[in-house]
């Protein structure tokens, strides 16, 4: 059962993320993109890290693909984007190859067993209780430190998107936002 | 069986297809799409890593990647809707300022 809802996900979220990559449409890449990190937390919950599983339903599905969908808002999001590709072998050796290089780089301390647990889970706790008790003692301070970041982002994208929010683009005049614009890079 | 072989192996499946999104999308969007695919595909190796090694570890650096995704989104996010005001377009090719 483990084996075949394994490479179920696994086959969904590498489809789903192909047609983000390839998509010409926005709409369908950022939906598919929504899909692909929701079967990603099926992935956490079959390897037993709950937590981290909830955390990637809110945070990545809740949070960041709903401020992505809010941002469509000020872009034209319905035309299909046109690019110019040059040659995209190039591209797909590239990948390849980082690919691999990836998979040697996690593969080879384990294959040479120099991974050492340092903080084994809590004998008896669930996984949530576990990650606590590391989350609020090991890692107090990257914690504390990520919260500041956090903050830091809020008040960074406040201010960035709404500058001039009370102004309606489509109204006024393209001569009119060359001219504010200019003054904007002074 | 599922080892953690399997888990290595989807996750850099699924790096290079963001790594490859990020060298053949021309449109700034689709880059930060990309973006947050390899990022997912680190958090997958971390998760099957510490899940299968019996170590928190690699779930704490999950939870931090997630969080520094969560900021450069916040603040991406912002930096496109100006760009987009300013210039009315996202895309690469167009956006180039030096003419070399």
């Amino acid at each position: 059962m483990e084996t075949f809802a394994f490479y179920f996900l696994s086959i969904s979220i590498a489809l789903l993320f192909g047609v983000t990559v390839m998509s010409k449409n926005i709409l369908y890449a950022m939906t598919s993109l929504a899909a692909g990190m929701v079967l990603i937390s099926g992935l956490f919950f079959i390897l037993g890290t709950d937590f981290l599983g909830v955390v990637q339903l809110i945070v990545y599905v809740g949070a960041v693909m709903a401020l992505y969908s809010f941002g469509m808002m000020f872009f034209d999001a319905t035309g299909n984007i046109d690019e110019k590709h040059k040659d995209s072998r190039v591209v797909f050796i590239l990948g390849g190859l980082s690919a691999v290089v990836m998979v040697v780089i996690f593969a080879a301390p384990l294959m040479a067993e120099h991974a050492h647990s340092f903080y084994p889970p809590v004998e008896g706790a669930t996984n949530p209780q576990a990650v606590g008790l590391v989350l609020f003692t090991k890692y107090l301070v990257p914690f504390e430190v990520a919260a500041i970041m956090l903050l830091v982002a809020m008040i960074a994208g406040i201010i960035l998107a709404g500058k001039r929010m009370d102004e309606s683009l489509s109204k006024i005049e393209d001569s009119e936002l060359a001219e504010s614009s200019a003054k904007d890079d002074k | 069986m599922i080892g953690l072989g399997h888990y290595l192996v989807l996750s850099a499946i699924l790096f290079s297809i963001g790594l490859v999104g990020v060298i053949r999308r021309k449109n700034l969007l689709m880059l930060f799409f990309s973006t947050e695919i390899m990022l997912n595909a680190a958090n997958v190796a971390f998760a099957a890593i510490s899940s299968y090694h019996n170590d928190l570890a690699g779930q704490m650096f999950a939870f931090f990647i997630v969080a520094v995704a969560a900021s450069e989104v916040a603040v991406g996010l912002g930096l496109l809707i100006l760009l987009y005001k300013k210039r009315g377009t996202l895309d690469l090719d167009k956006l180039t300022l030096l003419k070399g």
